[in-house]
């Protein structure tokens, strides 16, 4: 009897715990240094919320922008 | 979008417009007090936004004592800043008359300005001629060899100048900074092929009008051997660029950036002449042998005009010579510099533009609302000063704006709108 064949779903779930990880970091850059100083490649992204994350500010520009 | 945001669109593409239609030339050099009759004896313009005796930095106060002296408004140094102390000298922002001038940004009545004029909205900016490198007056130097260079640039090559350029007809500036751009300056911290354009179109004028050889031999050689000759020039040209886009109501675009050791300031189109300040900050960079960041003074002069109109730091990759002069990184980094400042710009210039970048228009427009939302600053190519007066320059490097400028602007903006 032939054995079930592997849908791509399969391969992808299968990849995803066998091969090295891929990276993605958003924002805060030392976690990325960090994973970096431990041999782990990882892609960052510049990224901070609106305004620094002052709230008052965020609400003048969604008055002003949107 | 809604009705104000709306508004503010079409503010914006106005002054976007207006910056991409402007035609500064430079058409005469002449005394400080005949291109501006509201300068008197005793008044003494500045680089920044206002700032009064007490609060002034080190070189500052420097090329106050210095320009009093060449004015001869004082006996000596000691007895200027006696009298700049007790309130004997009225201090304003170049800004205020037309004018800006680098770091310290001396301007007074005896002083040759060069006067860029604005072909397409009639106005006229002014700058005085930049002095070279080492102990000048704008990085606060104020001994006899520089006060006998200034009385040279008034006597002898502000006058030279100007009868070439009445001779002439003019140079169109839009064309040099083209070129300018295509031999890697930024017009800030370097300007040597848009010097050597200059001195290339001015030279045969100079000669036709020379009323003496050696002195014409003089004047080839200074322009000749300043390789920032151009950079004065390039902030008349983005004063004159800029001021017919102020009062614009509802424009968040930037019409000014600017410092005075120690506050930075910003204007914006829809509040019109209204300062915005912080702090200023620290450029990071290179320093001459001899000298460290103890030895620096914080951020100074009206320089980032050229910034304000997308050149400078915010075309650092036309220029990669000078991310390594300033401190900045690789040469291949330089352009992510000009990639982050189009963050915080509303389009591009497409007659300025970068071979480096496949030929992206260098940012235009430094929109108040994008700097706070995304937290990126304009970056400023600088030359940096001593702190203490007398001294000069001593190293180039970069420095960010402010954020607390844009974020107080933005709030004035919101209210002037009526929604704060």
């Amino acid at each position: 009897m032939m054995p079930p064949m592997m849908s791509m779903a399969d391969d992808a779930i299968d990849n995803l715990f066998s091969a090295p990880p891929k990276l993605v970091n958003v924002g805060l850059e030392s976690f990325a240094e960090e994973l970096t100083a431990q041999g782990v490649e990882v892609v960052q992204v510049d990224w901070s919320p609106p305004a620094r994350g002052d709230a008052r500010l965020a609400d003048l520009l969604s008055k002003l922008s949107w | 979008m809604s009705d104000l945001v709306n508004k503010i669109a079409g503010a914006n593409e106005e002054a976007v417009r207006r910056m991409l239609a402007a035609d500064p030339v430079l058409i005469d050099v002449i005394p400080a007090n005949e291109a501006i009759p509201e300068l008197k004896p005793g008044m003494i313009l500045h680089a920044g936004p206002p700032v009064d005796w007490e609060r002034m930095c080190g070189p500052m106060r420097g090329a106050i004592a210095g320009i009093a002296v060449f004015e001869g408004w004082a006996d000596d140094l000691a007895d200027a800043e006696a009298k700049a102390a007790a309130g004997a000298f009225d201090f304003h922002p170049n800004h205020h008359f037309s004018a800006v001038g680098p770091m310290t940004g001396m301007t007074t009545i005896s002083q040759p300005v060069m006067v860029v004029e604005n072909r397409t909205f009639g106005n006229r900016a002014y700058c005085t001629i930049n002095e070279g490198l080492g102990k000048v007056m704008r990085f606060g130097g104020n001994d006899a060899e520089v006060l006998d260079r200034l009385r040279w640039l008034r006597d002898g090559l502000g006058p030279a100048i100007g009868a070439a350029l009445r001779e002439m007809g003019g140079v169109p500036l839009k064309a040099v900074v083209a070129r300018g751009l295509t031999m890697g300056d930024e017009m800030h911290q370097r300007n040597v092929g848009c010097s050597g354009l200059m001195l290339r179109a001015i030279s045969p004028a100079l000669a036709r009008t020379a009323a003496d050889t050696q002195e014409l031999a003089r004047a080839l050689a200074f322009i000749g051997g300043n390789d920032q000759f151009f950079l004065n020039i390039a902030m008349a040209l983005g004063k004159a660029m800029m001021d017919p886009v102020r009062d614009i109501e509802g424009s968040t675009v930037v019409t000014a950036m600017s410092r005075n050791g120690t506050d930075f300031g910003i204007r914006v189109s829809g509040t019109g002449d209204q300062w915005f300040t912080a702090p200023v900050e620290m450029p990071e960079g290179l320093y001459f042998p001899g000298y460290t960041d103890a030895d620096a003074n914080p951020d100074m002069g009206d320089s980032t005009i050229v910034e304000t109109i997308g050149l400078g730091g915010f075309a650092m990759a036309a220029a990669p010579a000078v991310a390594g002069f300033v401190g900045a990184g690789s040469a291949s980094e330089a352009a992510n510099f000009t990639h982050a400042m189009a963050e915080i710009a509303l389009g591009e210039n497409p007659e300025w533009t970068i071979p480096a970048l496949d030929y992206q228009g260098v940012p235009t427009g430094i929109d108040v609302r994008l700097v706070v939302e995304t937290g990126v600053a304009p970056t400023i190519n600088t030359g940096i000063a001593h702190r203490e007066p007398g001294v000069g320059q001593v190293g180039a490097g970069v420095v960010k704006a402010p954020l607390g400028c844009f974020e107080q602007a933005l709030v004035a903006l919101a209210e002037r709108m009526g929604v704060a």
